[in-house]
């Protein structure tokens, strides 16, 4: 089968590899029909996550249909058309059975590794470096999806792969921001990163009530994709995003304050250049100016929720806003499953079409030209979705 | 999840619960083990030595401004450490130490203490039941090739040593609480002179079971010694730990999770 490749910084490739097979009882096969870039693949592409291994298959954004059942995996039937998760779940486990999916105990097979990278492994992830497992991805024509009786979901007839895939991360990814803000019927909430988690991450705290939603971005088709969603847009590029803010809450701050950039953050202020040099010098791994612009600008006591990934160490991090005012943080890896029943209601119930983000389609074989299209936001790029087959 | 480990070569002290019944409701014993730290191997007059000449050598790196003066600034800061921490990668690795002298027993300098505990999300009695059937532990245990049940309170172990060897032992039960503990002791003629106990405690709330192993063996001396110490690395606290892993992802979903045999491209 064809699938994408890493191989470094900027090099990824369209290989043909063997086709996956079923490894334990509990695997599905699924053939793929639609499978994404996500924003966190340019992390990987822009090789700031550690422990990539050259020949790895990208992808974790992806549905399609189940060719190949484990005998244990008695839920699903050949035929089904299933979305994914991004994050592979046991079921059985402290966290799971408490919905806290992405912390699942026992599906990250490296997780000696994860551990001395975090303290504790979380849980494995499709196409996502060896500390999240080294799992095969889904930008591939065929995918392994272990676990399958936990985590993959039955689409209804007549919802269209458009409609569904971004149920797979995005959409949830979002969500989960914005209901970790406890969002009240008055509050503000500003979203740091109009991308496509900040997109949904601006649908869903409308959703869930905001009075007002602030959208920070600085690229223009970005910010005209919020405004339409309802949003007011700020330009970090032509306007101080602080005094702004102020502006728009009359000094209090936003209530609730979303990092949806994580650490690949880009600036025109000191720290924002400084975190660049030191991480070019590989005197620091994550450049996090957003997350502290976010802290700063908070309202006291108010919430910052960060669906950007990190995956090192940050510093000038202002401990001391954030003490001080009494910030609550609330983060993590999408426990993916937990949101998939409501947010499926949603769109069958028409509240929200999640294809308003797709800006962009290509066969497997253009991923390597896709890829630097995404990352250099070109041709107003802002979400790409492939089919494989 | 807690791990507490030390393989610093401490007085062979076998588990307290061996050849003794525990007392019910102790929750969760406190081991005595101190975390792990490279051992002391450097003689005190020598660690000052090692630091004075550290510094000195370190500033002159620094004043070459030279690709030989960053060498001689690393050399300079390993020897401050040296001196430090009294710990010295090199007698380690000549097996030689200058700190305290030779332990008059040998048993004693070569005893090695390992003590790990997993919370996995299963009743206790579950977990008794499993590891009580001894010819179970290969499927987690990866280093143990079989152990063969002898009778009710015996069994033969042969575990998997470098450059295809094994060593073996006939091991007897010497103290059983149903789904609380088993305590074990090899017996004469060892290979490996070992003995360990495992404890089932209920964790808090719903959280399942504490597994609690503790295991203390001597490796025996000559060419095999160095097997063993090869078979459980520099620390054999991590093949114990990864064991325990292995036992709670068995146990709690049936088949850990598996990446060998999935596609990939060019490496």
């Amino acid at each position: 089968m064809k699938a994408v490749t890493w191989h470094g910084r900027h090099d990824v490739r369209v290989e043909n590899v063997p086709d996956p097979k079923i490894l334990q009882p509990r695997d599905a096969i699924v053939k793929i029909t639609s499978t994404c870039i996500c924003g966190s693949d340019l992390h990987l592409y822009d090789g700031f996550i550690p422990a990539m291994r050259s020949g790895d298959i990208l992808g974790h954004e992806f549905m399609g249909e189940v060719v190949e059942l484990g005998s244990e995996v008695r839920n699903l039937q050949v035929g089904d058309r299933v979305i994914v998760p991004f994050t592979i779940c046991c079921g059985s486990c402290f966290f799971c059975k408490r919905d806290l999916w992405s912390c699942c105990d026992n599906t990250n097979p490296k997780a000696a590794l994860a551990e001395q990278a975090f303290g504790q492994t979380t849980a494995g992830l499709f196409g996502y470096s060896h500390l999240t497992g080294g799992y095969a991805g889904g930008q591939a024509q065929y995918v392994r999806v272990p676990y399958a009786d936990v985590g993959p979901m039955k689409v209804p007839d007549g919802l269209s792969d458009d409609k569904v895939i971004f149920l797979t991360d995005i959409f949830p990814t979002g969500y989960m921001a914005a209901e970790n803000c406890n969002i009240q019927p008055d509050d503000t909430v500003a979203i740091w990163g109009a991308g496509p988690v900040g997109q949904f991450a601006i649908k869903s705290a409308l959703m869930l009530g905001a009075a007002q939603v602030v959208a920070i971005d600085m690229v223009p088709d970005r910010l005209r994709m919020a405004a339409e969603a309802g949003a007011v847009t700020i330009d970090a590029n032509d306007e101080y995003v602080y005094d702004k803010l102020m502006d728009l809450t009359a000094g209090r701050g936003p209530d609730s304050c979303i990092d949806c950039v994580g650490l690949e953050a880009s600036g025109h202020t000191i720290d924002a250049y400084l975190d660049k040099v030191k991480t070019v010098m590989l005197m620091a791994t994550d450049r996090a100016h957003a997350l502290r612009q976010a802290i700063n600008c908070c309202r006291k006591a108010g919430t910052v929720s960060i669906p950007g990934v990190y995956g090192g160490l940050v510093d000038k991090m202002p401990m001391g806003a954030a003490m001080e005012k009494g910030l609550t943080f609330k983060m993590g890896q999408t426990h993916v499953k937990k949101y998939l029943p409501n947010l499926m209601q949603r769109i069958i119930r028409g509240e929200i079409d999640p294809s308003f983000v797709i800006t962009h389609r290509y066969k497997l074989e253009d991923a390597p030209m896709a890829y630097d299209q995404f990352v250099n936001k070109r041709d107003g790029c802002i979400k790409v979705v492939m089919n494989p087959n | 999840m807690t791990q507490v480990a030390s393989n610093t070569g401490q007085p062979f002290s076998p588990d307290p619960y061996v050849g003794s019944t525990p007392r019910a409701g102790l929750g969760r014993p406190a081991e005595s083990s101190p975390p792990t730290r490279p051992a002391v191997n450097v003689g005190t007059t020598e660690r000052q030595l090692s630091m004075a000449g550290g510094a000195a050598l370190a500033l002159i790196g620094l004043r070459m401004r030279s690709l030989t003066g960053l060498v001689a600034f690393g050399a300079g800061a390993s020897l401050i450490a040296r001196g430090y921490t009294g710990h010295c990668g090199v007698y380690k690795a000549l097996g030689k130490s200058t700190a305290v002298p030779a332990e008059p027993n040998a048993y004693h300098k070569s005893g090695i203490h390992v003590s790990v505990a997993y919370t996995i999300a299963k009743p206790r009695a579950e977990l008794f039941a499993f590891w009580r059937n001894f010819a179970n532990l290969p499927k987690f245990m990866d280093h143990v090739q079989s152990v063969r049940v002898t009778d009710d309170k015996r069994s033969h172990w042969v575990v998997k040593a470098p450059a295809g060897r094994t060593v073996e032992w006939d091991a007897e039960i010497i103290n059983e609480v149903p789904d609380e503990l088993i305590a074990w002791r090899s017996l004469g003629g060892a290979d490996v002179d070992n003995a360990g106990s495992v404890r089932f405690v209920d964790a808090p709330g719903d959280r399942g079971t504490e597994v609690r192993v503790v295991l203390d063996y001597i490796p025996p001396a000559g060419r095999l010694g160095k097997y063993v110490a090869m078979l459980f690395g520099e620390a054999p606290e991590i093949q114990i730990k990864e064991d325990l892993r292995r036992f709670k992802r068995l146990m709690e979903t049936g088949y850990p999770p598996i990446t060998d045999g999935q596609p990939h491209g060019q490496r």
